[in-house]
């Protein structure tokens, strides 16, 4: 579904930030993304989505990511943003999640539709018709999550879904990460929740993959994370 | 809270205003926008003298906010950092022009001071008339709105962009005054010699943000149509109203109401 071919990208001339990467993810597959702050995993989102232009090819479902195609690419991609304060614009909640719908041509009936039930679906009925403006930072990643559902993409890349939440909403976001038949594209430190809600785990170091594989080998080999700057989920330690 | 953040809430009170129902609010976008238009080229075309003429055209306004449910003690409140400005362009008039037009008793008023009168009344004038405009429809409706006008798509979506933007600085102006306050405890302002660090920060974080937000929009599927609103049709009594506004403010402007008026009780 998404395909990396020698991707080499840098912000600044001499400062690679992303060196020669490769992987593919597959249909329907759930994919970890992790490294240490810094190490380019919110830069491999913004490439695929076309927000950034690198050298190599980035194929999503068969697409190139091109200017040309950048309309049907995105279609296909929802993005849940770092920071929602920047993904929701719209005055209300309620017009946030109509917005993409709208916007790819579906009907106003099916997205009403669509928008109850992915509100349900997160206990959020509530924030349906609340300003963007007046509600807490982890309603509002809640929100933003629900906008992506609503657009009913057929991958969705979350940056950071569970910072900022509760447990109690951090666990309903795993739970329908989980769900999700669409595929995923996961980046966070909560280790925990990957463990949780991928198979696999891609390990970012220093622009390169430093490991990809099965979330339960790569979570549990202390070595390897620590060489990286990170720590072994709660859930495994003192095992 | 700071007054940065009081700002803030108050720009997102905006959206709120707009937000409400009331027969203004369900007028339709482009109705308002010509009339608000027509309303201010009506006012600033009067002949700077003409005071007594442009009293009269505050009744719009007035009327607007009766009908609307929005206080007008809430727009001088969010106008009041730049109403000072606006105001502040007749201010040397009366240093100019110094010929008598006008004696009350043994009074002789300049004509200089007439005109500062009659520009800052213009400019308070078009300020509340967009102000309502504002408060009663929602930017994105003005925006569908004027595309429908055939406005063009980029002058469209750069309103719109500017509209977001303000809002992103004054977001991030209230987080960065505040960060600065934490650490200058006791301090009142911001000091001199970190206007230019702040100032230019200030500019970078909300270029970074704007330029994400409006990347979230395309990711959206954002194409500068806006069908994601819900523009109603153009119906007739919008048409009424706007051909009513137009119809009252040419009377105003030519028909000398307020003379007419007093010489009614002065007879
Ligand atoms: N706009 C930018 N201009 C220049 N350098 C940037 C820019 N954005 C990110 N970088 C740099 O690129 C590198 C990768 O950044 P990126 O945001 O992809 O990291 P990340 O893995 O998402 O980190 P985090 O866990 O903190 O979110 C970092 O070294 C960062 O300093
Ligand atoms: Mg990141």
């Amino acid at each position: 579904m998404i395909e990396f071919q020698h991707v080499s990208f840098a912000y600044e001339k001499d400062r690679p930030v992303l060196r020669d990467l490769s992987f593919r993810i597959e249909r329907g597959e759930a994919v970890g993304l992790i490294g240490a702050n810094g190490a380019g995993k919110s830069t491999v989102m913004k490439l695929m989505l076309g927000l950034l232009q690198g050298e190599g090819r980035i194929l999503v479902d068969g697409t190139e990511v091109r200017r040309e195609t950048l309309g049907e690419v995105r279609k296909k991609l929802g993005f849940v943003l770092q920071n929602s304060d920047n993904q929701m614009f719209m005055p209300t909640v309620y017009e946030d999640m109509i917005f993409a719908p709208l916007n790819y041509m579906v009907s106003r009936e099916e997205t009403d539709a669509r928008v109850d039930a992915v509100l349900e679906r997160l206990h959020l009925e509530y924030l349906k018709h609340r300003h963007n403006h007046r509600i807490s930072g982890g309603e509002k990643r809640m929100a933003a999550i629900a906008t992506i559902l609503a657009m009913e993409p057929e991958a969705i890349l979350m940056d950071e879904p569970t910072s900022a939440l509760d447990p109690y909403n951090r666990r309903l976001v795993i739970n329908i990460i989980r769900e999700l038949e669409q595929t995923r594209l996961i980046t966070s430190h909560d280790l925990d929740m990957i463990l949780d809600t991928c198979g696999r785990v891609i390990l970012l170091s220093e622009g390169r993959i430093a490991a990809d594989g099965p979330a339960e080998e790569i979570l549990r080999d202390r070595e390897l994370l620590e060489k990286h700057r990170m720590e072994l989920p709660l859930s495994l330690m003192g095992r | 809270m700071n007054k940065m953040q009081k700002a803030l809430r108050e720009l997102a009170e905006m959206d709120e205003l707009a937000a409400r129902t009331s027969p203004v609010h369900a007028l339709h976008p482009a109705a308002k926008l010509l009339a608000t238009i027509a309303y201010i080229l009506v006012t600033l075309s009067f002949d700077k003298y003409d005071l007594s003429g442009l009293v009269p055209m505050v009744l719009w306004p007035i009327l607007l906010f009766q009908i609307s449910g929005i206080e007008v003690r809430s727009c001088f409140y969010k106008l009041r950092i730049v109403l000072p400005l606006v105001m502040a362009v007749g201010l040397f008039n009366p240093f100019f022009d110094r010929a008598v037009v006008l004696r009350v008793g043994s009074l002789a008023v300049s004509g200089g001071v007439v005109s500062m009168v009659t520009l800052m009344l213009k400019g308070l004038f078009s300020l509340m008339a967009s102000f309502l405009l504002m408060a009663t429809t929602p930017i994105d409706s003005l925006c569908a709105a004027l595309r429908k006008l055939r406005v063009p798509k980029m002058l469209v979506t750069l309103l719109l962009l500017t509209y977001r933007y303000v809002g992103v600085m004054t977001e991030e102006l209230a987080v960065m005054t505040e960060a600065y306050h934490l650490r200058a405890p006791g301090q009142k302002g911001i000091h001199i010699s970190a206007w230019g660090s702040f100032l230019g920060q200030l500019l970078l974080r909300s270029m970074d943000r704007a330029q994400e937000l409006y990347s979230s929009m395309l990711l959206r599927g954002y194409h500068q149509h806006f069908h994601y609103v819900d523009v109603k049709p153009f119906r007739s009594r919008d048409a009424l109203y706007l051909g009513c506004c137009v119809m009252a403010f040419l009377l105003l402007r030519y028909v000398p109401v307020a003379q007419l008026l007093g010489g009614a009780f002065v007879r």
